[in-house]
């Protein structure tokens, strides 16, 4: 061809010869290599170790009380932080720190299962889309445009008569049908540059079937951003539920979570702060935790990406 | 050589800290630069060849620790700071990069680019006389229309254009030094003549010296005076061109020589090759860095590393049995031995069934604009009704330049379905009329080995299930899939141990071995081979090149072989066919086509070769081709290679009219078929 398109130019990089002599100790295979980089990131230890301890204090942390959320203790309503409540109680008398544990629980189970499952669809749906291309690339582009360009918290408002007769899995399931389009892309994207491989290119002419080829070939060589998008898709999904729980459109009483102890402490932010403060506190600490993971995961992925000067 | 050399290296070292320890790229190395001098530095990738001048040019990355003198006339570069070495890059020194189009800018148009590099070292300068200037550069480079395309922009050029624009920029400012670094290793061998042919005219104009850095020595053979080997960043050899091509004394260079196919010499004598991979620069055992790839090492080599000694007249070496091969005790042949070939154990193919045949293939792309309402508005003719056939165990070579439709025509094959129009036969049956079963059930007999040897490879899988993956096709049970690839990486001189490792751990040469297996496991019948040596070493490419001819014979192979170096074609292919914009303008019997070809794009290629033998490059006359590849969306009325055919030029009026007029088709002459209406006026020698 006479005109080489300039985006398939391969960059001259100085060291690029020295990188077969200088690659790291032999045996070390992608993982391995991840992992190395990972284990020397304070910020991963550090997101890492308060994660864990979260999700352990969310499982175990009703245990070490007497109080459960849903008991009332007229006579201590309305207090500070105490030796009797920790975390001081409401108007009617319910115990602070039983309920941030448990509400800490529920989004804890939203986030754990929107973030991964919107990943799990962005994967198979960009994968599909960009291996199979023609058509049915171009259809499901075009719905991913249209996903995208719909506001999604309007379309969860307006959908949240309907899963607040329902479990809170329904609101989990409909995060995840809002959280997997830019994903989608950049798999599609992805697969796309993985198909015209040669490996690729090689199991095909074997007669290997396209579904093989995705898990085999495709799936594992995004596999590194799809655990970042997994880890960060938390984050992203326990925000939308805190949001919409905050306005009164997902998780509803007698059901708690972060962002419903939130939504009921910020009238009083001013004169009994302990109501708002711990469960932000706690929503802060974890969304925090979880994004020093993630980002700890994309510098150890990538290199290149970002500041990895910690 | 009074005054002082122009460029002075003297006991250059540069190396990169790493975790893992650091890595000396260049450990000491000297050499000096005469004016006007032509010295060729060769060595495969990892010698250090590329980050050495880089280190002259002050262009490496601020990690890299260099100790050493870098002296220009006298004065030293090392010392200066970045403003003062801004001042002579471009003035004093110039530099011309392997990819042209990441050493240009691309929002500037060409033109502008010129300039500015002329308005930099001359203040005086007035925008319009540079401007001027850049088109007159142009003009010497050898760009058409020059006062046109200054106006154009980099992605506008094609890869043998962009180098051209890239050597205009150099000699710009009329400079001492040029160093070229694989100027041509991106391009086609016609388009690589042309600039070779151009990079000699810039140093005849500015008077400048030239260091050109390049794994190909061929390419230095015909243009260099002198040559520099290097090997784990030493200079192992360095002399001028005749004495080291014709009395190469340290053994690396030997093997070197040995191992890379000649067009002259290709398909007569088996290649020699030259085991083994260059040592880690990371962990450098003692002792001379070839030691373990050597095969009259002694003892003493392991302690010793042997420094550059003069020998004779400038030709030094650094070997410590160098004085041994001087004196012609030992001789090359008994150093590496040619190895034997195998003979034909299991030849149980029916010596004339066709095993692929292909009739008036037609592969035609509609170009389309428009993002919602698709128009066409055009065809790219990729393949436009060719013929080929290849009989059981035979070796058909398909050459041509890049985008002659080569990739495409294989992958008609590939895909088996039916093509656009035309037939396409393997092992007697028609692709197009096969169910998906019997489609499944042919594919086991038609493989294909890729040119990256990594990127064919899936990273994320082992060996085992890298080469055993056509199996799994095939419902092979696990344990029969285990023994197979133990057998398939025997077959192709791998430890069948190495099976539980990854691509990743393997060398070039060795990962293309893992293909090759990978490619046999189904026992085919034809291997399609996609420029299988082209992205190895020289001195990797014997080994495979051999095993591929080994393998051949011993499974009665029949390979597609696809290549744009002819010598590798003529090494290992029985016919041969020449592909230009779609069309076959020359095939038949590989010695024929290459001792006597007829079609003038045929003798342009194979003029176009360099050899690795300095006497016979200067003896050659090479036929330029004009100009790139047309684009394949042009329409071309009459014979679609008349605008670059160098016939064509000499031809009388009413001759050249037919070549506007009439599509040539193939016809037989002596032995070979050729498409070309004016063979029997065709006084062109290409050799």
């Amino acid at each position: 061809m006479a005109i080489t398109d300039p985006r398939t130019s391969v960059d001259v990089d100085l060291t690029a010869e020295l990188v077969p002599a200088a690659k790291a100790p032999r045996n070390a295979s992608r993982a391995r290599l991840i992992w190395l980089r990972l284990k020397g990131t304070p910020r991963f230890w550090l997101g890492a170790t308060v994660v864990a301890a979260m999700i352990l204090w969310a499982v175990f942390g009703l245990l070490i009380t007497r109080w459960s959320p849903t008991d009332q203790d007229l006579i201590n309503s309305s207090t500070g932080p105490t030796g009797l409540h920790w975390f001081g109680t409401d108007e009617i008398g319910q115990d602070i720190y039983a309920e941030t544990v448990s509400g800490l629980r529920r989004s804890l189970v939203i986030g754990l299962i929107a973030g991964p499952a919107g990943t799990l669809i962005a994967a198979f749906v960009g994968a599909f889309a960009g291996y199979i291309g023609g058509k049915a690339d171009a259809v499901i582009s075009w719905m991913i445009n249209l996903l995208l360009v719909l506001p999604a918290f309007f379309i969860l408002v307006l959908l949240s008569p309907i899963f607040k007769s329902l479990s809170f899995l329904v609101l989990t399931a409909f995060i995840a049908l809002f959280s997997w389009m830019i994903m989608a892309q950049v798999i599609r994207a992805q697969t796309k540059s993985l198909r015209d491989r040669e490996f690729v290119k090689a199991a095909r002419f074997m007669g290997v079937g396209t579904g093989k080829i995705i898990r085999r070939h495709i799936l594992p060589n995004v596999a590194s951003l799809l655990i970042i998008d997994a880890t960060l898709g938390v984050v992203a999904a326990i925000d939308s539920e805190t949001a919409l729980s905050y306005f009164g459109f997902g998780v509803q009483r007698p059901q708690v979570s972060l962002g419903v102890l939130l939504a009921d402490g910020t009238p009083s932010a001013t004169t009994r702060p302990w109501m708002f403060l711990f469960p932000a506190l706690v929503l802060v600490v974890l969304l925090f935790a979880v994004s020093l993971v993630g980002d700890a995961l994309r510098d150890a992925v990538d290199p290149t990406s970002g500041n990895t000067n910690d | 050589m009074t005054e002082a050399p122009l460029l002075e290296v003297r006991d250059l070292s540069v190396s990169f800290p790493q975790a893992s320890g650091d890595v000396r790229a260049v450990r000491g190395i000297s050499y000096t630069v005469n004016q006007g001098e032509f010295l060729g530095i060769v060595g495969e990738s990892g010698s250090g060849k590329s980050v050495s001048s880089m280190a002259v040019m002050g262009l490496l990355p601020r990690n890299a620790v260099i100790t050493g003198e870098v002296l220009l006339r006298g004065e030293s570069l090392l010392r200066q700071n970045d403003r003062e070495l801004s001042r002579l890059r471009g003035k004093e020194i110039a530099m011309i990069f392997q990819d042209p189009l990441s050493a240009l800018t691309p929002v500037y148009t060409v033109g502008t680019q010129i300039a500015e590099g002329l308005m930099l070292h001359d203040k005086s300068l007035s925008e319009q006389a540079a401007n001027a200037r850049a088109v007159e550069l142009l003009g010497i480079v050898g760009i058409p229309a020059p006062e046109r395309r200054a106006n154009g922009f980099p992605h506008e050029f094609s890869g043998g254009m962009r180098q051209r624009v890239m050597i205009a920029i150099a000699i710009a400012n009329d400079p001492n030094l040029i160093i070229a670094d694989e100027p041509t290793t991106a391009l086609d061998v016609t388009i690589q003549a042309q600039i070779l042919e151009v990079l000699q005219k810039a140093k005849d104009i500015t008077g400048a010296a030239v260091v050109l850095i390049t794994h190909d020595l061929g390419v230095v053979a015909g243009n260099a005076d002198r040559i520099a080997v290097m090997y784990a960043g030493r200079l192992v050899e360095t002399g001028t061109v005749d004495d080291v091509f014709s009395r190469p004394e340290m053994p690396y260079t030997i093997g070197l020589l040995r191992s890379v196919p000649n067009l002259i010499t290709a398909g007569r004598t088996r290649l020699v090759p030259l085991e083994g991979r260059p040592p880690s620069l990371a962990a450098l055992p003692p002792g001379c860095p070839f030691e373990p790839r050597c095969p009259i090492s002694v003892s003493a080599c392991t302690t010793i590393e042997p420094p550059l000694v003069e020998l004779s007249g400038g030709h030094a070496v650094a070997c410590i049995r160098a004085p041994e091969i001087e004196a012609g005790t030992l001789r090359p042949g008994d150093i590496f031995p040619r190895p034997e070939p195998v003979a034909a154990e299991t030849a149980l193919v029916n010596d004339r069934d066709s095993i692929l045949s292909i009739k008036g293939l037609v592969r035609h792309f509609p170009l389309t604009s428009g993002a919602v309402f698709k128009k066409q508005i055009g065809t790219v003719k990729a393949v436009d009704g060719i013929d080929l056939e290849i009989q059981a165990g035979q070796v058909l070579g398909l050459v041509g330049e890049s985008g002659c439709g080569k990739s495409t025509t294989i992958l008609e094959v590939l895909e088996m379905t039916g093509p656009q129009a035309g037939t396409i036969t393997v092992d007697g049956r028609d692709v197009a009329s096969l169910s998906k079963a019997e489609r499944l059930g042919l594919r086991k007999d038609v493989q294909i080995v890729f040119q990256d040897p990594m990127a064919a490879l899936d990273p994320r899988l082992t060996i085992e299930d890298v080469v055993g993956e056509p199996l799994t096709v095939h419902q092979v049970s696990r344990s029969a899939r285990r023994e197979r690839v133990g057998e398939l990486l025997d077959l192709v001189g791998l430890d069948s141990s190495m099976s539980s490792r990854y691509p990743h751990e393997f060398s070039g040469g060795q990962r293309q071995r893992i293909g090759i297996a990978r490619a046999l496991a189904t026992n085919p019948k034809l291997l399609v081979l996609d420029e299988p040596v082209s992205a190895l070493d020289v001195s990797i490419q014997a080994g495979v090149m051999n095993l591929l001819e080994d393998l051949k014979v011993q499974l009665g192979l029949s390979y597609l072989f696809v290549a744009h170096d002819l010598a590798v074609v003529r090494q290992i292919a029985d016919t041969v066919a020449v592909m230009y914009l779609g069309r076959i303008v020359e095939s038949g019997d590989v010695g024929d086509v290459f001792a006597h070809p007829k079609h003038p794009y045929t003798q342009a290629l194979i003029s176009a070769v360099p050899i690795p033998d300095p006497e016979a490059e200067r003896s050659r006359t090479r036929i330029l081709l004009e100009g790139d590849l047309p684009s394949p969306t042009d329409e071309i009325s009459g014979c679609n290679f008349h605008g670059r055919c160098p016939l064509f030029k000499i031809l009388d009026a009413s001759r050249q009219q037919r070549c506007l007029d009439e599509d040539p088709q193939l016809r037989v002459i002596d032995t070979t078929s050729v498409a070309c209406h004016h063979v029997e006026q065709n006084t062109l020698q290409p050799l």
